[in-house]
């Protein structure tokens, strides 16, 4: 293989975020920030150019054979040929999904790497904030490239970490301690369901190689386990599920994602929209095989998606602080890429992910921009006409909002319409698809919404004491960048309709040749697919203006109108700001009994009692026996010569005992008798 | 010839003299004498076991051999015994064993 420089050496890819985060983590504390941002950026940056590079070798040369890139670099795990043969190496590969995932990781973790040199300039703890930065995107780069589930386990589980350690990055802070610990447990559940899974995979399969493992599936010609049937794939592919539903905020395990907005702005692009966030979509499109084996599991994954999306939705419209709506805005477009998943369109589903990275990422990073030319005023009712104050900020935020509403030709529209679609022509889909359409008319909504009350109408702060000023470049050109992808990033995969070419579905295509499903546009033919898929569209740009238009009506022309509204729905308006309650619900249901339990018993009964019991009886127990013994040693010279007196006597008596009786008797001259 | 045995029953009546003397007496001196008495308790059974053995037998000296170590010992050892005796009499005022029961002074 000549001219593969850096895909026969892939580790490198992941290993430079390493080496930075390591170097800063060590060192940066005396160093000067600009020393910090620049070993951080050149790490990011030198890997960014790997994955283009190793990229273009994977398209030239790897991907006209039809096959994958994979490299096995060292052992990790091996059992030896008499027990079982299993190993687990440190495996990399590169295949089409791999690509698009290294490319979106790197790229707008570079950007985002930018951006946080300006946004935390002026923050304590920089070079640690650099070094978890970077720490996140070797545990990201290791999940995407992992030529096995276990590989993929560590850096999913290494993510988690990063993002624990980020979300509680003002750790003084009680709630960002706290959102952190809550992250890492509800992150925990999920992952005990993604451990099982790999275990009972293992076990009927007996390795969790990528390759092996699916060659095996389609070899022994399994067939698809039908609806309600709970065989191997569909109690596998659930418990992946669960592992996906936690990582990736869905339904019933979205609750720590809100939170998570405690971290700092940079993080929540990077981590909690643009990338970590999506693993779980990825590794559902990862393990589609197993999943397209089974009904249920499918059915789940799409009905689980679309009512997180419908759900989340809901709750983004009455959000006051701006990073909360868009915390809720992507449980919900999560919520699209599972559906995706689940009605088999894996590629519209990585698609969405694709565009959703850069729209998402770039609102983010936009109301970073925001709240720090407000002074740190996250509240969207003490905002208001900021679009003269800070126009790119403005411009920026605006495209991601048309890109995320729908609006044509940007980038959300194409995702969004492909998966509708895709939602729409499988049978029975039709629930799902009006569920999609109306999430899509939420999204519209609480998307303006943000945008009018923060960048329209009358200032409502306090103009004397804040001085709104346009962010340092160092931020806003990421954001111009990631604008750009937000209009053209939709193109890649623009429909036959629009005289474009699926160019995204055809690249993805030999990763998801086995059952996309092909019959969604095969089987009707073409000029009713386009037709159809013209009304599709149309309808949902409609839905999308719609809700742009009552977003328009309440909060520009009749700004009273919402609170009025509010007071007169007041049950439906509270259940919503209240978040309909679920976190008060798993406080009673699940925390507060757990908490009992680990006070009453597992603290005060199990380690105060058990534990140190034994602990401390040994310890009192030796200082008992000390204290009695300690007596013999008195200093008196008479007193040792007759222990040791006693002593020879014993010894003596010991070594004898058998002949001692005779000889005694021989020396008084009588015999003992038996 | 004596018989061994009572070399040896001897040496036990010695022996076990100078032990109940160690134990039981409170004086230095005493107590120091009684070390003495052991270890040439010790030394008689050693001349009668060499005194024993058959005329030609190659390990015949070495008893003999042994109690000439131990008297050279015992020399070092009432020397070096003597003197420490003689520093506790001056910094305490007494030859009482009792009254020694630390390491300083």
């Amino acid at each position: 293989m000549p001219n593969q420089p850096i895909l026969e050496h892939l580790w490198i890819i992941p290993l430079l975020p390493l080496l930075g985060a390591t170097i800063n983590g060590l060192l940066g504390d005396k160093w000067p920030n600009k020393i910090v941002n620049s070993v951080a950026l050149s790490a990011t940056g030198l890997s960014f150019l790997s994955a283009l590079e190793a990229a273009r070798e994977f398209v030239t040369y790897v991907a006209p054979t039809g096959q994958i890139f994979r490299k096995e670099f060292f052992d990790w795990i091996f059992t030896g040929v008499s027990a079982g043969n299993f190993r687990v190496g440190f495996d990399l590969q590169m295949d089409q999904l791999t690509v698009v995932m290294v490319l979106v990781v790197t790229g707008v973790g570079f950007l985002i790497h930018i951006y946080s040199t300006g946004y935390m300039a002026h923050e304590g703890g920089y070079y640690r904030f650099f070094s978890y930065l970077n720490l996140f995107m070797f545990f990201m780069l290791i999940l995407v490239l992992a030529a096995n589930y276990v590989l993929l386990f560590v850096g999913w589980e290494g993510v988690g970490l990063a993002s624990y350690l980020l979300i509680g990055f003002y750790f003084l802070k009680k709630s960002a301690s706290d959102a952190g610990k809550k992250a890492f447990i509800v992150n925990r559940i999920g992952d005990f369901g993604f451990m099982l899974g790999m275990f009972l995979l293992f076990r009927t399969f007996h390795t969790l190689d990528f390759s092996q493992l699916f060659a095996a599936v389609e070899k022994s010609g399994w067939s698809k386990e039908p609806m309600w049937a709970f065989g191997t794939f569909t109690i596998a592919s659930l418990l992946l599920f669960m592992g996906a539903a936690g990582k990736s905020a869905q339904l019933p395990l979205y609750v720590w994602l809100p939170d998570a907005m405690e971290g700092p702005t940079p993080v929540s692009a990077l981590i909690h929209a643009a990338t970590m966030v999506t693993a779980g979509v990825y590794v559902v499109a990862r393990s589609h095989i197993l999943f397209q084996h089974s009904e249920t599991a499918l059915v789940v994954v799409a009905v689980v998606g679309c009512a997180t999306a419908f759900f989340a939705a809901t709750i983004g419209l009455v959000q006051t602080d701006i990073k909360r709506v868009l915390a809720y805005s992507t449980v919900s477009q999560l919520g699209y890429m599972f559906l995706a998943c689940g009605v088999g369109a894996f590629s519209a589903g990585i698609f969405h992910l694709m565009t959703h990275a850069f729209f998402k990422a770039l609102l983010f990073l936009a109301a970073g921009s925001v709240i720090h030319a407000m002074g740190g005023e996250q509240d969207m009712h003490r905002m208001g006409g900021l679009r003269k104050s800070i126009k790119y900020t403005f411009a920026t935020m605006f495209i991601a909002t048309l890109a995320i509403a729908g609006i044509p030709p940007l980038a959300g529209f194409f995702s969004k319409d492909s998966i509708l679609l895709n939602a729409y022509n499988i049978p029975g889909g039709r629930p799902l698809y009006i569920i999609g359409l109306l999430t899509a008319l939420l999204t519209a909504f609480y998307m303006f919404r943000l945008v009018f009350l923060t960048f329209w109408g009358k200032p409502r702060y306090d103009e004397h004491h804040v001085h709104v000023h346009e962010s340092p470049w160092s931020m806003l050109g990421p954001l111009v960048v990631l604008a750009v992808l937000s209009v053209i990033g939709g193109w890649f995969a623009a429909p036959a309709l629009w005289g474009g070419k699926d160019y995204f579905t055809e690249f993805l295509a030999p990763v998801f040749a086995t059952g996309e499903v092909a019959g969604a546009s095969a089987a009707i033919d073409e000029a009713a697919a386009h037709s159809l898929e013209l009304r599709l569209a149309v309808v949902a740009v409609l839905t999308a203006l719609l809700g742009i238009a009552v977003a328009y009506w309440l909060y520009i022309r009749q700004p009273k109108k919402p609170a009025e509204l509010a007071k007169s729905l007041q049950p439906v308006y509270k259940a919503l700001f209240n978040k309909y309650w679920v976190d008060e619900l798993y406080a009673a249901t699940v925390v507060r009994p757990l908490v009992w339990v680990s006070d009453h018993v597992l603290w005060k009964i199990v380690d105060v009692e058990a534990i140190d019991g034994t602990v401390n009886g040994i310890a009192h127990g030796a200082t008992a026996v000390g204290d009695r013994v300690r007596h013999t040693q008195s200093g008196n010279t008479r007193s040792y010569a007759a222990w040791v007196v006693v002593g020879a006597v014993v010894v003596i008596v010991i070594l004898f005992w058998p002949s001692l009786g005779p000889m005694i008797g021989h020396l008084f001259g009588t015999t003992v008798t038996k | 010839m004596v018989p061994t045995q009572y070399y040896l029953i001897l040496s036990a009546i010695l022996f076990g003299l100078g032990v109940v003397a160690f134990v039981f007496r409170r004086n230095i001196i005493t107590i120091f004498m009684s070390i003495e008495l052991m270890l040439n308790a010790v030394n008689l059974s050693f001349v009668a076991f060499s005194q024993s053995m058959p005329a030609n037998h190659p390990h015949k000296l070495d008893g003999q051999l042994f109690v000439l170590f131990v008297i050279v010992v015992a020399a070092a050892e009432a020397a070096v015994g003597l003197g420490i005796i003689i520093l506790t009499a001056r910094n305490r005022q007494s030859l009482n064993v009792e009254r020694v029961d630390l390491l300083k002074l």
